[in-house]
């Protein structure tokens, strides 16, 4: 590189004032929660807590938010697993298994990732009813792996069309057949892209708002139905919705935190060509 | 031989696809006509589900010991076929009946209502309302997406160090709900003013900033919608930055070479070699930013706690439908959404369905 690095310093502090500004809000978030009630004060938000860290905001907090915490859990996994399995079974068919018009049930198929759901939302609950799945998880969860079924396959889809053929070719004289070739070829070499099903799925059903708010009932209200509820309840003090908010978030900051490059990876999926 | 091996693998399944498909469709068919109850425990949705899986069970045995490969990669895709068909295709044709009848109330009511729905919302004060709203977010939420994302994503392309740091840091707002978003930027945009100021006007004061004091999302109209955008912009900008951060990284070094070489300055490169050569990153992220605030919802959902200034066309179809039961109006909201983002979505996935056809 034969740039000019006389510019880095003033690289530097732009890039720094923005990471200011994108942690503020987290910044916030953080010591608002430990405050106790006492210190929470117009004047002083921006303080760090004086006297300690008071983990019982977590605790009134978790109290109203526990058992839609074991809601949007019980909803979350099964979700993520049986997409990531439908999804890698229909990309494999459309990435290695091309049959007349098959492109065009690809693009069918994609459209419906970008609907705004309240288009189908009244036939949608009709149907449930209909089906005894209203009202509770497992219709959720269901209604998630349906709506799910493009981006799924979308991401399965470009990872197998970039293994090359010939594998597949070796395994077929080998005698396998379309499910030998998945099952003993393809399936082994497909960890990185259910690691970014599986993730995209999980934070997607858990950070949803829409279907939750609609399709469920107060027993069965995943967090972020709850989190929005509590949070619009002049009832429950600030520092408590802060410490509800960051409970609300924490399991998809900790899979972005840890597992961040799957995560990039199924975003990036989702720009189609990016 | 291999056809008679086939015949044999046939013959001896055959009880079995028979009794799959046979158990499937009587699991099926009595759950759907309401007797399944056992115990007290409503067993249609186990028993339709339950059903439908031993039925397409028997019909994969059979597929696959025809021994077509194409017939059963077929069956195999069928399910998922079938599920968007009816969940994404025959639901919007359901969504544009209701939308053409007089349905208001609990009772379904499919009298015939032509475009009356249509007509009433586009000289309804609130759908007004609702559709600058949009215009207003969508625009202001493009441009500084595009803008700010672009920017950080140029910055981070000067191989600095720390780049990894920065980059997990504008992308992890992405990882957060948008209503755990809305909670905590409705405490950052706090609008008191005078001695319960607090919030980002707090900073501002006391940086002596107080031209910048704001009443954020709760300025008089249209302003406040405008401050909508924030949130939004500090959720998805990240998103901006890795898609055009990844198009930069696919230029290859030799070019830039080739133009410094030439006499290029650094700026002239990135306005006439680079930018250009982005504009197809550009279009994903305007498809991509202008699909989702198209159809904005539990941002303002959270944030705007049912202001009506701050109403949108999400909003305005869930409460008129669940809550005031007009049904037939809130289908027509929700097919003017799904026409509004399939006039931006539809000609970018035929043009990259023909682009990959001919690679």
């Amino acid at each position: 590189m034969t740039r000019r690095r006389s510019l880095d310093p003033i690289f530097y502090v732009l890039l720094i004032a923005a990471a200011i500004v994108y942690l503020l809000p987290i910044y916030m978030l953080l010591i608002t929660s430990f405050k106790s009630f006492a210190e929470v004060d117009l004047k002083t938000m921006w303080n760090l807590p004086s006297n300690g860290l008071h983990i019982d905001n977590f605790r009134e907090a978790y109290k109203h938010l526990a058992p839609s915490l074991k809601n949007s859990l019980v909803m979350v996994i099964p979700e993520a697993l049986l997409s990531s399995l439908l999804g890698s079974v229909n990309g494999y068919i459309l990435a290695k298994w091309k049959f007349p018009g098959s492109n065009w049930i690809f693009t069918v198929i994609l459209f419906g990732m970008f609907i705004p759901y309240q288009s189908i939302l009244l036939p949608l609950v009709k149907f449930m009813q209909f089906i005894h799945l209203y009202g509770g998880i497992p219709g959720l969860v269901l209604v998630h792996i349906i709506y799910g079924i493009p981006i799924t396959t979308l991401i399965f889809r470009n990872y197998y069309a970039g293994i090359s053929t010939e594998i597949l070719e070796a395994g077929k004289i080998d005698g396998a057949g379309l499910i030998g070739l998945y099952r003993y070829i393809l399936l082994p070499l497909s960890a990185p892209s259910f690691a970014v099903v599986i993730i995209w799925q999980f934070t997607q059903a858990w950070n949803e708002f829409l279907f939750a708010v609609i399709l469920t009932n107060q027993s069965s209200w995943p967090v972020t139905v709850a989190l929005n509820n509590l949070a619009g309840s002049q009832l429950v003090a600030w520092n408590v919705q802060m410490a509800a908010s960051l409970l609300a978030a924490l399991p998809t900051l900790l899979v972005y935190i840890f597992l961040g490059r799957f995560f990039l990876r199924g975003l990036m999926a989702g720009a189609l060509k990016g | 031989m291999t056809m008679l091996r086939k015949f044999e693998q046939l013959t001896t399944r055959l009880p079995l696809v028979i009794l799959a498909m046979l158990l499937g469709s009587a699991a099926m068919y009595l759950a759907s006509t309401g007797q399944a109850v056992l115990a007290g425990h409503d067993l249609t949705s186990a028993g339709l589900i339950g059903g439908a899986l031993l039925l397409y069970g028997g019909v994969i045995m059979l597929v696959s010991s025809l021994g077509s490969e194409l017939a059963l990669s077929v069956a195999l895709i069928l399910p998922s076929i079938v599920a968007v068909l009816i969940f994404v295709y025959a639901f919007i044709a359901w969504s544009v009946r209701v939308s053409l009848s007089n349905w208001k109330g609990l009772l379904p009511d499919y009298t015939w209502n032509g475009l009356n729905n249509y007509i009433e919302l586009f000289s309804d004060r609130r759908f007004q309302i609702d559709i600058r709203n949009t215009f207003v977010f969508t625009s202001l939420f493009l441009i500084a997406s595009l803008v700010i994302g672009l920017t950080l994503a140029i910055l981070l392309d000067q191989r600095l160090r720390g780049e990894s740091i920065f980059r997990g840091i504008f992308l992890f707002p992405m990882a957060v709900s948008f209503i755990v978003t809305g909670v905590i930027w409705g405490w950052l945009m706090n609008p008191a003013t005078g001695s319960r100021i607090t919030g980002i006007n707090l900073i501002f004061k006391s940086l002596g900033l107080d031209f910048l004091i704001s009443l954020w999302h709760s300025s008089p109209p249209p302003w406040g919608m405008a401050f909508t955008v924030i949130p939004a912009v500090w959720q998805l900008s990240g998103f901006t930055m890795a898609l055009y951060l990844g198009g930069l990284r696919s230029i290859s070094d030799d070019l830039r070479e080739a133009a410094r070489v030439d006499g290029a300055s650094e700026f002239q490169i990135y306005r006439y070699i680079i930018m250009p050569m982005l504009s197809p990153v550009t279009l994903s992220a305007v498809i991509i930013l202008g699909h989702m605030s198209l159809k904005i919802f539990d941002l303002i959902v959270a944030l705007g706690h049912q202001d009506l200034r701050l109403d949108v066309p999400g909003i305005y179809m869930w409460r008129t439908s669940f809550d005031a039961n007009n049904f037939g109006q809130g289908a027509a909201i929700g097919i003017l959404m799904l026409l509004s983002v399939a006039i931006l979505v539809v000609p970018y996935l035929i043009y990259s369905m023909k682009s990959e056809a001919e690679v």
